[in-house]
């Protein structure tokens, strides 16, 4: 049993990743959507959080909400995969439910 | 002419997850037929609105990035950025495109239009103008 | 509104700015010019290949005198000025050619 977690929010505006990364259990997987695609940048004051929870937890950004915002997969942490559009429709079945942190 | 007052829009949102970044150019645009003294600032989120290699055809919005190097042709040319906000996101100037403007006063010689400011600078430049246009 | 080219019908809105750009091409802009009542040739042409290059570039239409600046710029005073363009485009150099180029009404335009 597995949630596949949403974060839509730069993570430098509110604290939703932040809450999201504290309440998911192992084996979840948090996915990075529209603004919260910050959240997957290398070498910023919030990186040493996100990463601490890459491999207990699975990583992704939407890809193209990465590309509008100009960040290539070199600028990704260690730990967060890239995913289209199709990725996300396989992440949301293969997990048993979605929470969504707004 | 005596009635030229200080106008800074200050843009705090990233680009494309909220409509504030658009809209927030839009009224500069509009905003610049005015003759007013004009400047942008972007910290905090805002700064991710100037990043080069902005490509928004998978999500299907307008990609506005190219929009900000005309600001030059509308007399705007004071893009003031905070460092400490590029540095808590991994960001260095060389992250952001490059926008310049052509100085009437100097041959129309083609100067940057981004100013990397500290925050102490920020706070200065904010105590300094008649009014503030937040985004 | 909409206009009919080629056969096929374009779609604008209730000023006559067609809706999406792509649906240009030089008949479309041929047909927009005549509901204005404007017989393009190679002025009027220069002018509206000048403003979508800059529509390509910046992803905007230039306000009017930011249109003029600039062609002054790069064609030079004689077709710089308000009366060369408003000689061409009687009803203002910006909206109306923006039109014809098939671009949105300039920002800035009231």
């Amino acid at each position: 049993m597995s949630t596949l977690h949403t974060v839509n929010k730069s993570p430098f505006t509110n604290r939703s990743l932040e809450s999201c990364l504290n309440h998911c259990k192992d084996g979840d997987a948090v996915l990075m959507i529209e603004d919260g695609v910050y959240g997957g940048l290398a070498g910023t004051a919030l990186a040493e959080m996100v990463a601490a929870r890459a491999g207990a937890v699975k990583l992704y950004v939407l890809a193209p909400d990465a590309h509008a915002r100009g960040l290539g997969e070199d600028r990704l942490l260690d730990g967060v995969s890239p995913v289209g559009y199709d990725g996300f429709v396989d992440l949301v079945t293969t997990h048993d439910r979605t929470q969504a942190w707004l | 002419m005596s009635d030229v007052k200080k106008f800074l829009y200050v843009n705090r949102k990233a680009p494309y997850g909220t409509i504030y970044a658009l809209e927030s150019l839009e009224v500069v645009l509009i905003g610049a037929a005015f003759d007013q003294d004009v400047s942008l600032a972007f910290l905090d989120d805002g700064v991710f609105q100037l990043t080069r290699g902005q490509e928004t055809d998978e999500i299907g919005v307008k990609n506005f990035s190219p929009t900000f190097r005309a600001l030059g042709d509308y007399d705007v040319t004071k893009l003031y950025v905070e460092r400490e906000s590029l540095e808590e996101r991994g960001l260095t100037e060389d992250d952001l495109q490059e926008i310049t403007y052509e100085d009437e006063d100097d041959d129309w010689a083609e100067k940057p239009s981004i100013r990397v400011v500290s925050r102490a600078e920020m706070t200065d430049i904010m105590a300094q103008q008649d009014v503030i246009l937040s985004f | 509104m909409e206009y009919h080219v080629n056969g096929k019908t374009i779609p604008a809105d209730e000023e006559g700015y067609i809706t999406n750009l792509a649906d240009w091409d030089k008949d479309v802009a041929l047909e927009i010019a005549k509901s204005e009542g404007i017989e393009m040739d190679d002025e009027r042409w220069e002018v509206v290949n000048f403003l979508r290059d800059y529509y390509d570039e910046y992803q905007i239409a230039p306000a009017v005198r930011v249109l003029i600046k600039a062609i002054k710029k790069s064609m030079g005073p004689e077709k710089g000025n308000n009366k060369y363009l408003y000689e061409l485009f009687p009803y203002g150099p910006a909206k109306q050619a923006c039109k014809i180029a098939g671009l949105p009404k300039p920002t800035g335009c009231v």
